[in-house]
């Protein structure tokens, strides 16, 4: 077999075959995939979730991760925000004619190790291989369902005046750890991404409670964008505090050396859940359970008046507007 | 030491602010040169905290701002000279000129890198060794010695097609024009924490000496900035004026020697043009001729047309510490960080980005 993907591995060939047979299907076996049909067909009952998310970060792979992991936990984590138990994704590759074949199938591997712990199966895919520069190595497309528990209704206009607002653990770690490996940036970091299947801590949420309002991953743009949305959407402002904002050493110094603001780093493993005032103490407790909800923390709360606008408190007790992210800060994190 | 979340202690913030609350009986206005210690100020909400007594204005440190339209049409002229290749720090990119922006220049063909360093320069000059490759040396005191270096360097390797559009500017001179043009008056000076990182704080002494008024350097942390006013109302209370530095981590009183020598080794000082301000004398770097071979003004051909300022943008005005971005017309209507009408609402450093993005709860 070649040590590079070339164009004819995306042509429906032989080659295109033996590369869906031996390093996609094989590795991540299961009957839905392995009958190789035009589509998958399976039988749900409920209401469902559907959500598609394309995957461009560059590089391929990162401290904690590569793209295959990323495009398993990015669609998932859309899916665990609206509540559901994500079950199937789809897989698309665009690759540049070039990658390597091993390259290739360590991303393939990620993809099976990441969808193992979120539960869900690949069910279909697709392969395109295009001339070299028309790409950039390699791009992913997934989509995927998920099934929405009776009783669960989550969506960003929810947020009511009292909710308190928790945040999953430390910010920006994905956004640093991918440019720390940036061609032309790259420094020495132990840091690693928090790129993390997130459908499990949502599940241990809703086990103690039906009432979350809103759900959210604070993913490009960051925290910042992420309330800004929900103030937004639910026509409340958001009040958080700096000081329980929980930010790692490695990321404030990164912040510091770059000119970022922790703030609109992107994360791939953290979630902002908006919630009554009644039911947040029991959630968080739920949370801090979890391996991914360890360091989880009510930063803020809800408030009727200055509807969209999110005000921080300051470490010195001032108080400040935090926008949503203008510009280009990262362009393509994930 | 940690170095940056120990200068955000709350609580020893709330030492230091009741400490200037508690000491302060005259009113006085501090200008804040840098840019990065406006976006201190407003990132932390540092003005709502000081008692009213003191009024902070921001100062013209924010090198990208201060970059007249003259200097930046150059740069973008020298972009659409086929087969150049520009090397420039990021935000410089998005910064409109009299006709157009690097940004655009960029869209239209022009080869623009953006790089972190001056060593990517370098490397861009290596990697195409067929095509002029013209870093646009734009910054104080701080950014000069690493260009000087970075041309020193491409002497010895023999790298015949690095070239520098210095840009630089230094802060003392500039301070010097802005107090004898009497505009705005001062009773204290933040002085930059970086720039003096590199000049000491020598250099400020004539400020202290020759105009009254009283000076602390100061690093770029809330606790820094905090520090620094509480010295500078110590001084204005004692009514004493002399040099003072509250970022002792970050400077000597002589500077940094090596990046002293390295910059008049390579520049020497020349009249620069300064947005708002206008030409100053011995304000800005030029290469010496020995280093002429590295200079982009003397081996390009660039003649870009007569400078225009924006209409209605009050940048210059802004600059100088005169007014502030809330009496500007366009500021948050047509001039807005991803469609900016004047520098100080592009560069992150400048006073119209950081009030636009920190404004504080009532807007201001």
């Amino acid at each position: 077999m070649e040590d590079k993907i070339l164009l004819a591995h995306g042509s429906g060939g032989r080659l295109a075959h033996d590369l869906v047979e031996k390093s996609f299907v094989k590795t991540l076996a299961n009957p839905l995939l392995a009958r190789l049909d035009d589509s998958a067909v399976f039988n749900v009952s409920g209401r469902l979730a559907f959500t598609t998310d394309s995957y461009v970060v560059s590089p391929i792979f990162f401290p904690g991760g590569d793209i295959g992991k990323l495009a398993v936990c990015g669609t998932v984590n859309d899916l665990a925000m609206s509540g559901a138990r994500p079950l199937y994704l789809s897989l698309a590759f665009i690759i540049e004619e070039g990658l390597s074949l091993a390259e290739l199938e360590q991303v393939v591997n990620s993809v099976r190790v990441a969808a193992g712990e979120a539960g869900v199966e690949i069910v279909t895919g697709d392969t395109k291989v295009v001339p070299r520069g028309s790409a950039d190595r390699l791009f992913i497309n997934t989509a995927g369902v998920g099934l929405i528990p009776d009783g669960v209704d989550i969506s960003g206009d929810k947020a009511r005046a009292g909710d308190k607002v928790i945040l999953s653990g430390a910010i920006g770690d994905h956004g640093i750890a991918v440019i720390s490996r940036r061609e032309g940036l790259s420094f020495a970091t132990t840091l690693e991404s928090d790129c993390a299947p997130l459908g499990g801590l949502v599940a241990d949420m809703l086990e103690v409670s039906r009432n979350i309002d809103c759900l959210r991953d604070p993913t490009r743009g960051g925290l910042a964008s992420t309330l800004n949305e929900l103030a937004g959407q639910s026509k409340v402002s958001i009040r958080i505090e700096e000081k329980d904002i929980p930010v790692r050493e490695e990321v404030l110094g990164a912040c510091e050396m770059l000119g970022f603001d922790p703030l609109y780093i992107a994360n791939e493993g953290r979630l902002v859940a908006i919630v009554p005032d009644k039911d947040a103490d029991k959630i968080l407790k739920a949370m801090k359970k979890n391996k991914y909800g360890r360091d989880a923390v009510i930063i803020g709360e809800v408030a009727a008046e200055k509807p969209g606008r999110v005000v921080m408190k300051t470490v010195l007790g001032s108080h400040r507007i935090v926008d949503m992210l203008v510009g280009d800060l990262l362009p393509r994190i994930c | 030491m940690k170095y940056i979340t120990e200068f955000r202690r709350s609580e020893l913030a709330e030492g230091l602010i009741s400490h200037i609350r508690h000491q302060s009986k005259t009113h006085a206005r501090f200008m804040e040169f840098c840019g990065g210690h406006t976006v201190t100020i407003f990132r932390y909400g540092i003005r709502q905290v000081l008692p009213d007594t003191i009024e902070m204005v921001s100062g013209p440190g924010c090198p990208i701002c201060v970059t007249a339209n003259a200097d930046l049409d150059k740069a973008i002229a020298l972009a659409k000279i086929p087969g150049v290749i520009i090397a420039t720090f990021g935000d410089m990119i998005k910064v409109p000129g009299s006709r157009s922006s690097l940004r655009k220049a960029k869209a239209e063909g022009a080869e623009v890198y953006t790089v972190y360093s001056t060593t990517d320069a370098l490397k861009a000059a290596e990697d195409n060794p067929g095509k002029p490759v013209v870093f646009l040396g734009i910054g104080f005191e701080t950014t000069a010695p690493t260009v000087a270096a970075s041309i020193l360097q491409a002497e010895e390797k023999g790298i015949k097609n690095y070239y520098v559009l210095s840009l630089h500017k230094l802060c003392p001179p500039v301070i010097r024009a802005l107090l004898d043009a009497g505009e705005v008056k001062l009773g204290g000076l933040v002085c930059p924490g970086h720039v003096s990182t590199i000049i000491g704080s020598h250099p400020w002494e004539f400020i202290a000496s020759d105009y009254g008024i009283p000076c602390v350097v100061s690093g770029f942390e809330p606790l820094d900035i905090l520090q620094c006013v509480d010295m500078l109302v110590s001084q204005v209370e004692k009514g004493e004026s002399k040099v003072e530095i509250a970022y002792r981590r970050g400077v000597r009183p002589e500077g940094n020697r090596q990046a002293l020598k390295l910059m008049e080794q390579v520049f020497e000082p020349a009249p620069a043009r300064w947005r708002g301000i206008g030409e100053v004398a011995d304000s800005g770097l030029k290469l010496k001729s020995k280093y002429r071979r590295f200079d982009a003004e003397a081996n390009f051909n660039i003649e870009p047309g007569p400078a225009v300022e924006p209409a209605g943008c009050i940048c210059g005005d802004i600059l100088r510490g005169v007014k502030t971005p809330s009496d500007c017309p366009l500021f948050g209507k047509t001039c807005l960080p991803e469609s900016p009408v004047g520098p100080c609402m592009v560069s992150t450093e400048g006073s119209c980005s950081a009030y636009y993005l920190y404004g504080d709860e009532h807007g201001g």
